[in-house]
């Protein structure tokens, strides 16, 4: 009997706490499955953000740094510049990589420090209850923009990957989603690919996942990925934006 | 021993790079630009990492992450940049990262002015983040203590564990001066420091056993619960009440009055003491060399019996040096004060004066 599927060896064997239907942990499990594949687990150092993405710790048995929120690209750029052989991811969520982080990566993307970012964008602040991040869609009712996301009070949604793209210094930036079985394979794809631009020292990559909140955004599970398969992937395209 | 003709930033520099340091995060601020761009210049020749980060907060960041690696590692900025970089000070404080952090101070509130100042001193050695960690704190008084002290902070963040900070100032970091540089730490001293810190550090597992963890309230690469680990560095910071203190005095035994300052100031007062004792005067003086732990003991074996009071001078108003000296002195001598603020230099001539005034009131 051939073996064709089984639990990445890098995640603990302890129950993941995060909400019913969430796409964190797929988009986790697939990054510690490719870092198994790859043998790169005992190289990598995860650098992660404040928020629900610093529950992955819990969860996966890697060298990792908890880095205040916003800052995660700056401490992977000195981490990968002081041990060139450790290979430095960071996963961070939106509020954290583009509004508070946002100058730290977009210098480390400029600086193209050789890192790979893992950015799950589900268009709200999950840990702190749901509140206007950058990327929430207009019209998008959050706990501090209750009458809807307003472009003329609140500006619009960031596209990071457009944003970056406008950058000499990225070698590798895509957008992927684990909305269903067919785009799990690409961004299992991205991932590898990402994390190969980094082996092979071509400096900074970054994964998008564009990814859901069922708790927040008072959707069942089921209802979430037909969210954001019609709403976040039109302001949000899927594809690779950059690969040198 | 090698005697140069430095200035002070350079001069911390060189004995910074001479202690091992090899990695600089910083931000460009006034009056301590010459420390980065000594480094800048430098790093690559002992094959270390210059990083200029695109703010304070993120250089402070970035300090973090190479000293989670388990190199010597050291920033520096002024007053109000030390403030942005309060954010990581306080996770290094949290997750116990041996780093060196070294403000060359200026005036304020807020931007202040680009002159020196020593404003900073309840930042520096109560307040440097949330949480009420505390960090040993070294006072420089002369281009050739900061060298010293530089070059001791970073064993002291190593043995504990723990960022430390030196506390100087625009005089004594743009000052020119002949200083006595300290020998280069050797590469294999070095290289068996790094490979003793792999137990903790985060730079891929390797093959150990268990994953190295990171965080406030994690110790030595592990977790541990939040309130145990506040109460280990408490108990550390109480350690250092016997350990750390430093301090020194002169003329103490004999004094009717007492003046005290710290880093520049204490130099200063220090030309006043003498003018003083040339004067007829019977004048004492105590300065803290580390300001944080405070040198209690300096102050509680004094003859109060003879005391017609004690001056403090400092260059901040309103005073902060101050009340650690009334806190241990607890009302058994009137304290003075000969205070300048917002980047004015204090002059040998108003602390003799504010000396004589005090000496008199008796």
């Amino acid at each position: 009997m051939k073996k064709i599927y089984a639990r990445p060896k890098g995640l603990y064997r302890n129950i993941n706490g995060y909400c019913p239907g969430c796409l964190h942990s797929a988009a986790g499990k697939i990054i510690m499955s490719v870092l198994e594949e790859m043998d790169l687990l005992d190289r990598t150092a995860m650098v992660d953000g404040v928020g629900c993405c610093a529950n992955n710790d819990n969860y996966m048995d890697l060298d990792a740094i908890g880095t205040p929120h916003g800052r995660a690209c700056a401490t992977a750029s000195a981490i990968k510049r002081c041990s060139p052989e450790t290979i430095v991811i960071t996963y961070q969520g939106d509020g954290d990589l583009a509004s508070i982080g946002l100058a730290e990566t977009m210098l480390a993307a400029n600086r193209g420090d050789n890192i790979t970012v893992f950015f799950i964008n589900n268009a709200n602040y999950g840990m702190t209850g749901g509140q206007m991040a950058p990327t929430t869609l207009l019209d998008m009712k959050t706990t501090t923009t209750p009458f809807g996301r307003n472009p003329k009070e609140h500006g619009y949604p960031m596209d990071m990957c457009k944003i970056l793209s406008a950058l000499r210094g990225p070698s590798y930036i895509a957008r992927v989603t684990c909305i269903d079985v067919p785009n799990v394979r690409k961004a299992r794809q991205a991932v590898k690919d990402a994390l190969q631009h980094q082996v092979d020292g071509k400096g900074f990559s970054m994964v998008e996942f564009v990814s859901n909140c069922p708790t927040n955004w008072g959707l069942t599970p089921l209802e979430s990925l037909r969210f954001a398969k019609e709403r976040m992937l039109a302001e949000y395209p899927l594809g690779v934006y950059r690969n040198l | 021993m090698e005697r140069v003709f430095m200035k002070g930033c350079q001069a911390i520099a060189e004995a910074a790079i001479r202690a091992g340091c090899r990695f600089f995060a910083g931000y460009p601020i006034t009056p301590q630009n010459e420390i980065p761009e000594y480094f800048s210049r430098r790093l690559p020749e002992v094959g270390g990492v210059f990083l200029q980060g695109e703010s304070e907060t993120a250089s402070a960041a970035m300090l973090y992450g190479a000293g989670a690696t388990g190199i010597r590692a050291m920033t520096s900025s002024s007053s109000c940049g030390i403030s942005l970089m309060s954010e990581a000070i306080g996770w290094m404080a949290g997750a116990c990262i041996p780093v060196v952090i070294c403000n060359v101070s200026r005036g304020g509130p807020g931007i202040g002015s680009i002159q020196p100042s020593q404003q900073d001193y309840f930042q520096a050695t109560k307040a440097s983040g949330n949480g009420g960690f505390r960090m040993l704190v070294f006072a420089p008084s002369t281009v050739q203590e900061a060298v010293d002290m530089t070059y001791r902070a970073f064993d002291l963040a190593q043995k504990y564990k723990y960022p430390v900070y030196i506390l100087t100032d625009g005089f004594t970091g743009e000052m020119m001066e002949p200083v006595v540089l300290p020998p280069m730490r050797s590469e294999e001293f070095l290289a068996a420091e790094r490979k003793a810190n792999e137990a903790w550090a985060v730079r891929g597992r390797g093959g150990a056993p268990k994953a190295h963890k990171i965080r406030c309230g994690t110790r030595f690469g592990v977790r541990c619960p939040l309130e145990q680990k506040n109460k280990e560095d408490w108990e550390m910071y109480e350690r250092w009440k016997k350990d750390e203190i430093e301090y020194e005095t002169d003329g103490t035994e004999d004094a009717e009055l007492i003046i005290t300052a710290y880093g520049i100031s204490a130099r200063i007062a220090r030309s006043a003491v003498s003018i003083l004792r040339k004067e007829g005067y019977k004048v004492g003086f105590i300065r803290p060399i580390k300001i944080h732990p405070f040198p209690e003991i300096a102050y509680e074996q004094l003859d109060y019996s003879r005391l017609r009071g004690i001056l403090c001078a400092e260059m901040s108003i309103p005073p902060q040096f101050t009340y650690d000296v009334e806190a241990v002195v607890r009302k058994r001598a009137p304290i003075g004060t000969c205070l300048r603020s917002g980047g004015e230099i204090i002059e040998r001539s108003a602390i003799i004066e504010a000396a004589k005034k005090l000496y008199g009131a008796k």
